[in-house]
């Protein structure tokens, strides 16, 4: 396994409890979901490996993080990128301020500031050739779905070997949605980077996924492999708002029954 | 007219040192958002440093001035890891008074070390004189702004072009994505102390050069203000161009104005111009406006 959560708890400010022993591994060469709904978790589960819970706040107070074969809770976040896992945030943390480019280079942090960025650079337009053609534009002006292939390529700049990706959907016309996941897929497969992946379009994050977890209040409610959660009945009320018949559903016919039901019932 | 251009060209030299020591205060301002009240006591101990090497231990300029820098450098370190990395994520107000309280510590071992009599400050400069439209300018005015136009243009492209300059624009711009990135930000806050000691201390030299100097050049910390909030808090180049036009407007009010209305003109005046500036530009001359994506 090339990163394996066991019973990890998360303490925010010392007194919110959001993870409650969450357990979970990723693969080497895999992307694995996870998906569940809001306040579920998984943003916290992403920070906690990244080494970001420090700067909210957080702390790991119970359980191991293990990544190659290294414990690494608890590890200041420059120290874990160096380790080859970076996490890309939600809602696209651009460097407004600064050129494209600029924002690319920043990801050579780790390598001693980038004096040969020539090759990565290369890497990144490879994959997001938008990104070439307005290298010297400020990236505040970008357009969403820029700014979020820009937050991507600065990531692949770390020369990651674990991508934490947290809702890359997130506010993205459906497009744009299914490009940006025909190139993170791509990436997987062609760079051998494994991928944890966060999202709230489960319908799209599990098609390019090989194995799903559900999250929900802190801790793993179900997993399996990508195809059987998208079979199963209640993933597929719950995030593909569909039936049996594959017809859409009105949020107002599941409330009742299924809002209130919890997975273990089923 | 002659006169005039007196003025102007020793304004603009005055200015670029001023710039100077104003650049260290906005990269402190930029990256770490903390009001640095102690830019002007670091110059202070900057320019009694450099006179302990050269009239007390009586070391050579060329020695003597790296020899301040590095002394500079060490002290900004110091003042980050000790006071300042311990306030991280405190409330602003409280970072300030720290600042505050370092300015009077600096302050008072200065006066402790060498005593509140006027220093004079020895030729450190090799005789140089130019003259400019007929007008003659002294050797210590050409050094100073030779010396801080060349470290201005350094550190611009230091930040434009070098990997750690994209790293400090970056931890300045967006901390928590420069932390996921890998930036070791703590690092870059560390640096940015070190490189605004340096620079105070770089600037008092230079204004040792042109004048005597005692304890009250810690008051420069205050002409930093009406510098950088004319250029825009967090704008290097603005820091610049606000230096300069400070310099030239002090020397201009006080070669000017003062003869008719009596003394205190000069130092009014930056004042009253950050106020008028600000009127049309809250954000200075060059200050960011929030992006806003349409």
């Amino acid at each position: 396994m090339l990163l394996e959560i066991n019973n990890l708890e998360v303490l925010y400010n010392e007194v919110v409890l959001v993870l409650k022993g969450l357990s979970l591994a990723v693969p080497e060469g895999r992307i694995v979901a996870l998906l569940g709904s809001n306040g579920a978790g998984k943003t916290t589960t992403l920070r906690a490996v990244s080494g970001l819970l420090k700067h909210e706040n957080g702390a790991v107070t119970q359980g191991t993080i293990t990544y190659q074969g290294a414990r690494i809770e608890g590890r200041p976040a420059h120290e874990i990128v160096r380790r080859g896992i970076v996490q890309v945030m939600e809602g696209r943390g651009v460097f407004d301020e600064l050129t494209v480019e600029d924002n690319l280079r920043a990801g050579l942090a780790v390598r001693g500031g980038g004096r040969r960025a020539a090759g990565e650079l290369e890497t990144a337009f490879g994959y997001f050739p938008v990104l070439k053609a307005r290298r010297r534009q400020v990236a505040g002006y970008l357009s969403g779905g820029e700014q979020q292939m820009l937050v991507i390529g600065r990531a692949l700049m770390t020369r990651p070997a674990l991508l934490l990706l947290d809702e890359p959907s997130l506010g993205l016309a459906p497009l744009v949605v299914g490009e940006l996941f025909r190139i993170i897929q791509r990436i997987n497969r062609e760079a051998g980077v494994s991928i944890l992946l966060v999202e709230q379009n489960a319908q799209m994050a599990l098609t390019i996924a090989d194995h799903g977890y559900v999250m929900e209040g802190g801790r793993i409610m179900l997993d399996g492999p990508a195809r059987e959660l998208q079979d199963n009945r209640n993933v597929r009320e719950f995030y593909l708002g569909l039936t049996e018949q594959g017809a859409l559903k009105s949020y107002r016919d599941v409330k009742h029954y299924v809002r209130r039901k919890r997975w273990f019932s089923s | 007219m002659r006169f005039f251009l007196q003025l102007l060209v020793t304004g603009v030299a005055l200015g670029s040192i001023y710039a100077l020591i104003a650049l260290g205060f906005v990269l402190i301002y930029k990256s770490t958002r903390i009001i640095n009240f102690a830019q002007g006591e670091l110059v202070l101990i900057g320019a009694f440093t450099a006179f302990a090497f050269l009239s007390q231990a009586g070391l050579p300029p060329a020695l003597a001035l790296p020899l301040t820098i590095v002394v500079a450098v060490v002290l900004g370190f110091t003042v980050e890891r000790l006071l300042l990395r311990p306030m991280l994520g405190e409330p602003v107000i409280a970072v300030i008074m720290v600042t505050l309280g370092l300015a009077g510590i600096l302050k008072g071992s200065a006066r402790a070390i060498w005593g509140s009599v006027n220093r004079p400050f020895p030729d450190i400069f090799p005789a140089l004189s130019l003259t400019l439209f007929g007008v003659g300018i002294p050797g210590p005015f050409l050094w100073g702004c030779l010396i801080a136009g060349v470290c201005l243009v350094a550190f611009t492209l230091f930040f434009r072009f070098s990997g750690w300059g994209v790293m400090m624009r970056a931890a300045a711009n967006h901390q928590a994505a420069a932390l996921s990135v890998g930036i070791d930000v703590r690092r870059v806050f560390a640096l940015s102390w070190a490189i605004a000691a340096a620079v105070a201390a770089l600037g008092g030299v230079l204004l040792g050069a042109i004048n005597v100097i005692d304890m009250n050049l810690g008051a420069i910390g205050l002409k930093v203000f009406p510098v950088v909030i004319l250029g825009g808090l967090d704008s290097i180049p603005g820091a610049i161009l606000g230096g300069l036009i400070i310099g030239v407007l002090e020397n201009l009010s006080g070669g000017f104005i003062e003869p008719w209305v009596g003394g205190g003109v000069k130092a009014v005046a930056p004042f009253v111009a950050l106020l008028l500036i600000l009127l049309i530009r809250p954000y200075g001359l060059f200050g960011t406006r929030e992006i806003e994506r349409l």
